[in-house]
């Protein structure tokens, strides 16, 4: 008797230590390969900095950035003028071009953060709704879904933006606030269709059945029992999606319709170091290092994210 | 096949029809109109403003004007410029300068600049994908793929300012800012960074889909049969290796459309994208829903030629259904 117990116990140890490693292992194994990934880490690394410079910019930032120093307007590098005070010049109205630089990790920052975490509210519960309920419910939200697929991304945003720039909405966190609602709109729709995609295939799974069939209801299917099962493919899209969303708000801050003047962004500084491309390289230079910078750092990530979290997928 | 591509060109129509409906509302959402000056600047008198309304159909409800649109739409006619005093959207963006060949108008141009970064960014990002996946793990793969991420992770106008600073200002090789636009040197920075990103793109899918098709067993049967490596990679591999490129090949000559909005203004190039964006900055209602129009049938009509492809290259795929 005594002993059947033991055996019975041994044999629970077991199993709950198989359960727990696997458990473990699918997340830790992944970070663990993603550690393995020279080019991810070093993506990391660069992200994590940049992120440092956007919290702690008031403390890096040599100068204000939007204060315009009438005596040095225009001056170069610190290594040709051999004035350490504006390490990288000053612009056209005398601001120091590094602490804009600085000031502008702020705005490229947030917007690939945001609008990502609207991109999984929206395109996720309107997926996961679909793919879900099926039926009629699913062909009315998909074909929501293809008409903004319909309509190119691009044109769409730029409409957007030059709509609402001089509302109330447009004015919101000098602008950030509608490039957030645009970029947003335009990107939903790629996280439905895979939200969607993937509920599909776990829904026929016999452990969505036992779940139901013990009496848990959608809401709890959806969130304790599909959610999770759907993360991994999620976290590479919005890995990928990032550096989008990035070169979105520069692009249109570039053409001089995203971040409000005077709030640095680095896409509106190379379009106003553009024009003094001869005589100060390094107005136009600086920005665009840093956008290069972010966006391979992101893709490198996204990389090793996507190898981590799906070995299937790998070369 | 007949009946395929008419299928697809009769959905172009709710799509358009959609489009047009979303920008046209948002654009008359949009606060201020196309008379309103700067501030500080003589604004125009309230009865000359009546007078322009009235002569572009402007006091009418909008529903109106959105049909009075749509149906000149529909017969090539895109509506008035508000901007340009006495000319046609149609004319601005297809008709060339006086005396020029059509090639020289301001689609004419963009189509030129578009074509060409496609055609190089094909015959170069094919090439040294299989090249890359032939060579796997050699210094040669490893070159290419360096280029391909950075190449695809950054952004065209960011290159561009790259290009500019080496090519422009420390080799003076090629004008920075041209203002004359006949000759081949003009034209060299912005189609190489036009194309940059696009070749990226397919030296790495290229790349994906080649080491994925020479590891199949039907290239195992066609070396085991006694098959050339030549014929093996070309006609076996190649031909499956590029079915999937094909696909992406439509998307991205709309994305190089597009993606000249930013390069056109950035060399203040005289093309459809530098017009738009001119447009959007001074609210120019027909321009914008004239080129968003145009845009939006550029690039529906790049997927249906894409799908179509897809299923003449893949007998597999049976596309009509």
């Amino acid at each position: 008797m005594a002993t059947t117990t033991v055996a019975r116990t041994r044999d629970e140890v077991a199993a709950l230590n198989i359960l727990a490693r696997k458990q473990r292992s699918l997340w830790l194994d992944a970070w663990e390969r993603l550690l393995k990934n020279k080019a991810a880490v070093l993506g990391m690394v660069i992200i994590l900095a940049f992120y440092l410079v956007a919290i702690f910019a008031p403390f890096i930032a040599p100068h204000d950035p939007n204060r315009q120093y009438y005596e040095h307007t225009q001056q170069k590098v610190a290594w040709e003028t051999g004035d350490w005070n504006f390490i990288l010049g000053t612009d056209v109205i005398g601001r120091d071009n590094l602490s804009r630089i600085i000031y502008g990790a702020r705005v490229s920052m947030t917007i690939g953060l945001v609008p990502i975490t609207l991109y999984l509210l929206i395109g996720g519960s309107i997926g996961m709704i679909a793919g879900f309920a099926g039926g009629h419910v699913d062909n009315i939200l998909m074909r929501i879904a293809d008409v903004f697929y319909a309509f190119p991304g691009l044109l769409f945003m730029i409409i957007m933006v030059a709509t609402f720039r001089d509302t109330p909405i447009g004015s919101l966190l000098s602008g950030l606030g509608l490039l957030f609602i645009a970029i947003a709109l335009v990107g939903w729709e790629g996280y439905a269709r895979l939200v969607r995609g993937q509920v599909l295939q776990i829904k026929e799974k016999e452990f969505i059945e036992a779940a139901r069939s013990i009496g848990a209801n959608s809401t709890r299917l959806m969130v304790r029992h599909i959610f999770p099962n759907i993360l991994a493919p999620i976290i590479v899209a919005c890995a990928f999606s990032v550096p989008g969303a990035i070169m979105a708000e520069a692009g249109l801050s570039f053409i001089g319709i995203g971040i409000r003047p005077p709030t640095a962004s680095w896409g509106a500084m190379i379009q106003t170091g553009l024009t003094s491309l001869y005589s100060q390289p390094a107005l136009a230079l600086a920005p665009a290092v840093c956008i290069a910078l972010v966006m391979l750092s992101f893709t490198f990530l996204g990389d090793g994210l996507r190898d981590a979290l799906d070995p299937r997928l790998k070369q | 096949m007949q009946q395929l591509i008419i299928r697809r060109l009769l959905w172009l129509i709710p799509v358009l029809f959609v489009i047009s409906i979303i920008t046209f509302t948002l654009m008359h959402i949009a606060p201020g109109g196309p008379w309103d000056r700067d501030i500080g600047r003589r604004q125009l008198p309230p009865s000359v403003i009546e007078n322009l309304n009235r002569k572009f159909h402007l006091n009418e409800p909008a529903w109106k004007q959105y049909v009075l649109y749509m149906w000149g739409a529909i017969r090539g006619d895109l509506g008035p410029s508000y901007q340009y005093k006495d000319r046609n959207v149609t004319d601005i963006m297809f008709a060339p300068p006086q005396g020029r060949p059509i090639w020289e108008s301001r689609f004419g141009r963009t189509a030129t600049l578009g074509l060409m970064a496609f055609l190089i960014a094909v015959s170069v990002g094919l090439p040294l994908g299989i090249i890359s996946a032939l060579k796997q793990n050699t210094i040669i793969d490893y070159g290419s793929l360096f280029f391909a991420t950075v190449g695809n992770a950054t952004p065209g106008f960011v290159m561009a300012i790259f290009l500019m600073v080496v090519f422009g200002l420390m080799l003076h090789w090629f004008p920075i800012a041209p203002t004359n636009w006949d000759g081949w040197k003009p034209w060299v920075l912005p189609t190489v960074t036009l194309c940059l990103g696009l070749t990226a793109y397919l030296t790495r899918m290229t790349r994906a889909t080649m080491l994925e098709a020479i590891r199949q067993d039907y290239i195992r049967t066609a070396r085991s049969k006694g098959l050339a490596e030549r014929v093996v990679i070309v006609r076996h591999a190649l031909k499956n290796a590029l079915i999937p490129v094909a696909t992406v090949l439509g998307p991205a000559l709309a994305g190089l459309i597009t993606g000249s909005f930013f390069i056109e203004f950035m060399f203040s190039f005289p093309g459809m994208g530098r017009l738009y964006i001119q447009a959007v900055q001074q609210r120019d209602y027909s321009m914008i829903m004239g080129n968003t129009l145009f845009y939006a049938f550029l690039i529906a009509a790049a997927n249906l030629v894409v799908d179509l492809v897809y299923g003449w290259l893949d007998p597999r795929i049976k596309v009509g259904k």
